[in-house]
């Protein structure tokens, strides 16, 4: 990897930013634009940028892929999870309004949660995917 | 005047896909492309759909950019074609379909138009009732993770399948040893 100064110091300033950013639109998506998916992608992006200035391996060592590959199905697990909490709690599958005494609350629940795991499994699967494609040939795990 | 920011950013959209055409060198296409979501996204903002735009400027301009640049880094950034004749069955059938799709769009309704049938049949009730039911501002947020879930929850099997796809085809045998719980092949008698 050659090293490239400039970049590599003001990505530093950037990523946590633009990891700040991802939950900010994460947690925000009931009140404004944005939501799980575009969270989860500005949150990969952030993840792929790392990876592009201080190498693959460098990455690997902060988000782990046997982590992340856990993350990518865990998100998926939760929006089934709540789903399926919705008919333990007496309502049809994803039918939040039952999950609390108040049917607006129990939305408000189900919507953050959801949303919680589509942004956790499109981070996880935008790391791992880029991971996969820049660690082709190799013959590490 | 919105009228003129239209017709400003659809030629400037126009301009920059003409010249990701004609490029040779792959880098700067790569950049004109992000312009390209950007410029777009733009016009989703003017025409007020923010969440469209956010994902567009997040996938569009952000992590496609980031995946074709990393896709340069392991290939060659400049493009050496095959073949430079002129081929005139390629052309009628992009002429073809060009005129075929806008002779469609006269049947489109305006834009924004309130008698559009998109507006007819379930956007009223969200409209009117997401405040009492949902509870939610965001009003797409509250179609796409309530009234829509079963469409969204979808949408995430369907990443989460690409990248068990992906996994699959890149990874290679190491995974799946992985899964099947036994030593790769080959590795116990080396050094």
């Amino acid at each position: 990897m050659i090293s490239h100064l400039i970049p590599r110091v003001l990505s530093k300033l950037l990523i946590p930013l633009i990891m700040l950013f991802a939950l900010y639109v994460q947690f925000h998506g009931d009140y404004g634009p944005g939501g799980g998916f575009q969270a989860g992608v500005i949150f990969g992006s952030g993840i792929i940028l790392y990876a592009l200035l201080f190498g693959l391996d460098e990455a690997k060592e902060v988000f782990r892929p046997r982590v992340l590959e856990i993350l990518v199905a865990l998100g998926v697990v939760l929006y089934g999870g709540v789903g399926v909490a919705a008919i333990f709690a007496g309502g049809n599958f994803l039918a939040y309004s039952a999950l609390a005494h108040e049917p607006t609350h129990g939305q408000h629940l189900g919507i953050l949660l959801v949303e919680l795991g589509v942004g956790t499994t499109v981070a996880a699967v935008m790391a791992t995917i880029f991971f996969q494609f820049a660690g082709r040939g190799r013959t590490d795990d | 005047m919105l009228d003129l920011v239209h017709l400003v950013l659809f030629t400037f959209l126009a301009v920059v896909a003409v010249a990701i055409i004609r490029l040779k060198d792959l880098f700067a296409a790569v950049m004109l492309m992000g312009i390209f979501s950007l410029l777009s996204a733009s016009l989703f903002t003017v025409m007020d759909a923010v969440d469209v735009a956010f994902t567009e400027a997040a996938v569009g301009a952000g992590i496609s950019t980031i995946l074709m640049l990393a896709t340069l880094a392991l290939t060659d950034s400049e493009e050496h074609p095959e073949h430079n004749k002129f081929q005139a069955m390629p052309l009628i059938a992009v002429v073809l379909t060009g005129v075929t799709l806008v002779f469609a769009t006269f049947d489109m309704p305006r834009y924004g138009d309130p008698d559009a049938p998109i507006h007819q049949y379930v956007a009223p009730y969200y409209i009117e009732h997401t405040e009492e039911e949902i509870g939610v501002p965001n009003m797409v947020t509250a179609i796409l993770a309530s009234y829509r879930g079963y469409d969204t929850w979808g949408e995430t099997t369907v990443i989460f399948t690409a990248c068990v796809g992906v996994m699959l085809l890149l990874g290679g045998h190491a995974i799946v040893d992985r899964f099947r719980r036994r030593k790769p092949p080959g590795r116990e008698g080396e050094p």
